[in-house]
């Protein structure tokens, strides 16, 4: 092939379909611009506690009824011995439980997309599993298992994996069709068209599953412990609120709720970021534009 | 323009009698005998609704048809005696793989080959340079203008070196500034390179500008109605586009149309 001698191609278009981004001004590494959506949010939140706390003392509303955000905070100092090990426990049955929901999801997505039969044979099963809730099979769970750790586990699991099966396997299917006959005009394997097409058109919708497991599995560990209602040192945050509700340890409650908040807040931010990372370059829902 | 006649050499793709019903019982198109010569640039012109890129894809194999044949007496068969032709496809849309940037998109039929990492990377990027886009080897098709997404395309579709090209109106949607451009651009390559070219389009224009041969369809069904040959020579250029010739091709290939759907 000789050589074609180009410039850079003039199609009309370049200037309006290349985004060109302004460098915007940073403070404290944050955009400018993202810093009245982080102080809002933060304003919010202290305005109500002061309320909360106000609300208390003007009353004087007694701790087993209500504690005060100080007493609270006082409390998780306090406690953080107990507490933390309990949120370790917890975290543990959460993203040992999301790891098996992501391998055995993705898992038979994939084997349902290869085989029509298969999906359609199983894939009710997989519904019945999800709709049945969790509280009502979790006893019959810890009795067949024996193991209580297993069985959180299992609970967890049940809970958090339909999300991320029925995503990817909406994704498996979303390839374009031209790109699908394209593989085939190349006569590409299975293997090919799963590695090269399937799989990234289904990443986007995969990602989405992911998030929403990730509050699911924690959900799912800890009503899981609820309905266990197993004691001990090595029992997790939800033991914790049980125990502390028998005991009239209200602030300690509250400790422990919070905590549970605030690790569904981390883990949603995590998926997100790991979603974004995943996404940033070419998906539309993770691409910055401006106009 | 005259009726253009069989060549004595072995053409390289023989279309016999081809029919293609469709499920919902729709006559896509219907007999059609087509003979395909090695190197030619042949324009498959028609209305929308003719049948043309559903010829096209059952020449690409995408989908048999319902009734006839496509032979190959030149391409490579496996063992159950199917032809495997070296073809390109380019879509009415770019159809890239939008997680991928410019070069990966342009490796992909050597990646799906097994072809080396390493030499399917010189084989895209030359390529790419070939179509214009040196310097974009790492842009993502969202970053690029609808023109340059369909010389990915085209460059995607080149990279194994076809013996065919088989284009599916690919320059329909991009403004006529553009469309001129590409369809130089793609003069060149097919001058240089002498691949069969296949070119679907409802252009009169566009067709008697590329090619060497129009076939005209007509709809409803799907037909062949005339084979004209445009003996103007090549390389042809925006000289071409402006002389009284050009405009007496296109006046000849209009009225032919126009027959064709009246017909």
């Amino acid at each position: 092939m000789s050589e074609m001698v180009h410039s850079v191609p003039h199609d009309g278009t370049d200037a309006e379909a290349r985004p060109v981004f302004a460098e915007e001004r940073r403070i404290l590494g944050i955009r400018a611009s993202s810093w009245p959506g982080i102080i809002a949010p933060v304003v919010i939140g202290i305005l109500m506690l002061s309320a909360w706390e106000a609300v208390v003392r003007i009353k004087g509303i007694p701790p087993y009824i209500l504690p005060g955000p100080i007493l609270i905070a006082q409390t998780l100092w306090s406690d953080w011995g107990t507490l933390s090990g309990s949120l370790l426990i917890t975290l543990r049955i959460t993203f040992a439980a999301l790891t098996a929901a992501i391998v055995v999801g993705v898992a038979l997505a994939i084997i349902f997309t290869q085989s029509k039969w298969l999906e359609k044979s199983l894939f009710p099963y997989a519904v019945i599993l999800q709709v049945t809730p969790v509280v009502s099979i979790a006893p019959l769970i810890i009795i067949w298992v024996g193991d209580i750790n297993l069985s959180l586990l299992i609970c967890a699991w049940i809970v958090a994996f339909f999300p991320i099966l029925s995503n990817t396997i909406l994704g498996l299917n979303s390839a374009d069709h031209n790109l699908i006959n394209l593989f085939q005009l190349y006569r590409a394997s299975r293997w090919q068209t799963l590695r090269y097409l399937r799989l990234p058109a289904a990443l986007p919708y995969f990602l989405g599953g992911l998030k929403i497991s990730g509050g699911l599995a924690l959900i799912g560990a800890v009503v899981a412990e609820f309905v266990a209602g197993t004691g001990g040192s090595a029992s997790g945050l939800a033991y914790r609120i049980l125990e502390s509700g028998y005991r009239l340890q209200i602030p300690r409650m509250f400790a422990a709720l919070i905590m549970i908040s605030l690790t569904g807040i981390a883990i949603f931010f995590l998926t997100s970021w790991i979603a974004h990372l995943c996404l940033r370059n070419w998906h539309e829902s993770a691409v910055r534009r401006e106009n | 323009m005259t009726i253009a006649v069989g060549a004595a050499t072995r053409p390289l793709v023989s279309i016999r009698n081809v029919s293609k019903q469709f499920a919902n019982g729709t006559v896509a198109i219907r007999g059609v005998n087509l003979d395909l010569r090695d190197g030619e640039f042949v324009s498959l012109l028609g209305p929308s609704g003719c049948g043309k890129s559903t010829l096209l894809r059952i020449i690409a194999g995408l989908g048999a048809p319902s009734a006839g044949s496509v032979e190959w007496p030149t391409a490579a068969h496996d063992a159950s005696g199917q032809a495997h032709p070296d073809l390109g496809f380019v879509f009415q849309d770019p159809t890239l793989m939008p997680w991928a940037n410019t070069l990966k998109n342009t490796m992909l039929p050597l990646t799906l080959a097994g072809v080396g990492k390493s030499e399917a990377e010189a084989r895209s990027a030359e390529m790419l340079a070939l179509v214009g886009l040196k310097g974009f080897e790492k842009s993502y098709p969202r970053e690029l203008s609808g023109g340059m997404k369909m010389r990915v395309s085209i460059a995607r579709a080149l990279v194994t070196h076809p013996k065919i090209l088989l284009m599916d109106e690919p320059f329909a949607a991009l403004d006529e500034i553009t469309r001129h451009r590409l369809n130089d651009d793609l003069l060149t390559l097919w001058w240089q390179n002498r691949f069969t070219a296949v070119f679907v389009t409802h252009s009169v224009f566009e067709s008697v500008y590329l090619s060497q041969r129009i076939v005209v369809m007509a709809a409803r069904p799907g037909r062949v109605m005339a084979d004209l040959a445009n003996e103007a020579p090549y390389p042809r250029d925006a000289l071409f586009r402006t002389s009284a010739e050009y405009a007496h091709l296109c006046r000849v290939a209009s009225g032919t149309l126009r027959e064709a759907i009246a017909a």
